[in-house]
């Protein structure tokens, strides 16, 4: 057998199959009583508000993660593009942030913003706004949103700049003979031509937001204020090793591995075809 | 480092092993949650143990946080690893106790070596939490600790409060947080850790009301919430008029407003008796007094609970274990022992008699203050209200009343809505984990 197939068996098959069983178990913490419940803590799941406010937690978190993160992205990387001198520094100093651990990304922003000892917490209160997220879920999430996208933001960096690089520059100096403006080239000539970037970062932005973003939230908010920033992802956490809910958990974590499939099939379907890696 | 991690713990498991074989030494694991000046008194108590006989040798393994250390023993135990003893917060009793197949009660575990269990030794409040309703011990109390107020003399001062009273009723910190906040002496007036702990658990007790039924769930069987009786209501919704123009002020849902109150942002605080360490550490001009009572209600001030952590025995060990891990916990209640752990980690002394022996050596007259949560929690018989509270799913519970509580600071609803709410979803999640 190959040693490969060998890794995939124990480290991918062995616990989706545990997951899988343990979704239709119910069980006591320690084990001790056992009953096997088929679907019933899916249905209990699927049912339950707390679940339903979880995923539409995700989708917000998810979306405004890409959106900024890619956003971003962009537009350092067109300024990067213009760049004469430096340009090599320039690049290096934004892909760095990809290097720090979720978590401690997670901390940096939270001492920013934390509502008693941050310096731009205090920033933003002198300014006029009652900064709390510790209490308001909307300030909370945006400081999420911007611990999980600043993160991301060097990634998307890397392929943006590549993708600008592979953009002809004859249709460029073309359109700019034609008396077409910088603004102007940039959305009819170079954005419709990075579109197969786009669509790949933007399948990949969702799964990191989706599935990478667990020690963000646990650093950042834990879920709260209430369960404004409960993701699906925390929701499994919690459910599991805070609550000893394992049933639910693990019917959980099933669902969520349903999603990845999916978010993979699309991305081999759809993405990877037009992509060019060249 | 997670190599480096596991290479170590080949190296323990091998060193472990040739002891054993070699000195025919019984050894005893104990997992446990201290860290800092706590984590050194579990090494110096073990490393005295040790010394003190030739039979057993134990060892104290730092496992992470509270919940950390719960959930690492209950994985270890369905993996048929299960250390001898394990040290669990006081949250998670009610998750052991429902674990019976997989605990040892201690009283059992010290009659099995010969040895008997003398409650009476023992501070009536914590022997009676940790003991099943039959009165069985069930663990072993570990570190005790209790909330209490605590107050900076230098914001008294400027906001023109008497600095050698603090406030002893609630409506008395609501005047003195909003005279604070008035005069300008600080930004808020009021903060505390733990609102679940401290203003529903110990809420309750204090105020000698009930906080659910069956005694709090220590009776078992079905529990129902009655955290949204009217003096709770009255009680959350002046801590949310406050909050609106922050002279109340929220840190988090475990200790987090601490740092708020070391910062000096706000005059009074309301923690655990362990938290005393870092504000003796941060140097400031401090004050303690007694956890406040509500004015309305009659049997206050009633007693506290105990919070902490106690240490739990697990099943299906050898008879040689424990005797040795009996032999532990005759020494942990040793007189000097516990005076040494009360006086350094800052954690209640569990024995009477070591309470005796400190108050004797002047230890309180030099340490005004450190009585407080003594008194506090042995000055009146406990009654089915105050004996401590107990579920088998206390986290999730807490959770819930967490969040609903958040919601009722940010302005979203009444206190009415939000203890009702906590007690319909707790309720709920308390039947289902019943069911279990």
């Amino acid at each position: 057998m190959a040693p490969q197939l060998a890794i995939t068996l124990v480290f991918f098959y062995w616990p989706a199959g545990q997951a899988l069983y343990q979704s239709m178990l119910r069980q006591d913490p320690f084990g001790l009583r056992t009953k096997f419940v088929w679907f019933a803590n899916f249905r209990k799941v699927l049912a339950d508000p707390a679940y339903l406010n979880s995923i539409k937690v995700t989708v917000v978190f998810s979306l405004a993660t890409a959106i900024v993160a890619m956003g971003v992205a962009l537009l350092l990387a067109v300024m990067a593009e213009k760049a004469m001198r430096g340009k090599g520094l320039y690049r290096t100093l934004l892909i760095w942030p990809y290097a720090v651990a979720p978590a401690i990304a997670g901390m940096l922003w939270l001492f920013l913003f934390n509502p008693s000892i941050g310096s731009l917490a205090y920033l933003l209160r002198s300014l006029g706004i009652a900064w709390d997220p510790l209490l308001n879920g909307t300030h909370a999430m945006i400081l999420l949103v911007s611990a999980a996208a600043w993160k991301q933001i060097s990634y998307n960096f890397l392929f943006f700049v590549a993708g600008l690089q592979a953009v002809p520059k004859t249709l460029i100096e073309a359109a700019a003979m034609d008396g077409a403006g910088e603004t102007k080239r940039f959305w009819t000539i170079v954005f419709p031509l990075l579109a197969p970037t786009t669509f790949f970062l933007l399948v990949v932005n969702t799964v990191y937001a989706l599935f990478d973003t667990f020690g963000i939230v646990h650093a950042v908010t834990g879920g709260g204020p209430g369960k404004t920033t409960e993701t699906l992802v925390y929701k499994v956490y919690n459910d599991g090793f805070v609550n000893l809910i394992l049933g639910d958990s693990a019917a959980q974590s099933v669902i969520l591995m349903v999603i990845v499939i999916a978010l993979t099939a699309i991305q081999f379907r759809y993405v990877e075809r037009k992509v060019h890696y060249g | 480092m997670k190599f480096f991690g596991f290479a170590a713990g080949v190296a323990a498991t091998l060193t472990l092993l040739s002891t054993t074989s070699a000195f025919a030494v019984t050894q005893i694991s104990w997992w446990h949650a201290m860290t800092g000046a706590n984590a050194e008194v579990v090494d110096k108590i073990s490393k005295d143990f040790n010394a003190s006989q030739s039979d057993y040798e134990l060892v104290p393994v730092f496992k992470g946080t509270y919940p950390e250390t719960l959930n690492a023993g209950i994985a270890a135990f369905r993996a048929g690893q299960a250390p001898d003893i394990l040290q669990v917060f006081d949250v998670g009793t009610g998750v052991m106790m429902a674990a019976e197949g997989a605990i040892k009660p201690v009283a059992d575990v010290m009659t099995g070596a010969g040895m008997t269990f003398d409650k009476s030794q023992y501070l009536p409040g914590i022997v009676g939490y940790y003991s099943k309703p039959d009165g069985t011990m069930l663990s072993f109390p570990y570190n005790s600790s209790s909330p209490i107020l605590y107050y900076n003399k230098d914001i008294f001062q400027k906001a023109g409060l008497d600095v050698d009273n603090p406030p002893k009723t609630w409506n008395e910190v609501w005047e003195a947080a909003k005279k604070i906040k008035a005069s300008g002496a600080a930004s808020c007036g009021y903060t505390s850790t733990w609102l679940t702990w401290i203003h529903l658990e110990n809420f309750a007790a204090w105020n000698d009301v009930s906080w659910a039924t069956q005694q709090n769930g220590l009776a078992g069987g079905d529990v129902e919430l009655k955290i949204n009786a009217p003096i709770f209501v009255n009680h959350f919704q002046a801590l949310a008029d406050l909050a609106k123009d922050g002279t109340f002020k929220y840190g988090g849902r475990t200790s987090e407003a601490k740092q708020i109150f070391l910062a000096g942002e706000c005059g009074i605080f309301t923690e655990s008796s362990g938290g005393l360490g870092d504000i003796v550490k941060s140097g400031m001009n401090y004050g303690i007094g007694q956890l406040p009572y509500d004015t309305d209600a009659k049997g206050a001030p009633q007693n506290t609970t105990p919070g902490g952590a106690s240490l739990w025995v697990f099943g299906n060990k050898s008879d040689e274990q424990y005797k040795g891990v009996a032999a532990f916990f005759a020494y942990l209640s040793k007189t000097d022992v516990q005076e040494y752990l009360h006086q350094k980690s800052g954690y209640l002394p569990v024995t009477l008699a070591a309470y005796e022996a400190t108050k004797k050596s002047g230890f309180y007259d030099k340490n005004p203050g450190r009585e407080t949560p003594i008194l506090q929690m042995t000055g009146k018989a406990p009654t089915d209200n105050s004996k401590g509270v107990r579920l088998p799913n206390l986290p999730q519970v807490r959770d819930i009343q967490n969040e609903e509580l958040e919601k009722m600071l940010a302005g979203q609803q009444t206190a009415q809505q939000a203890l009702d709410n906590a007690v319909t979803r707790g309720n709920a999640a308390i039947k289902e984990a019943l069911e279990n």
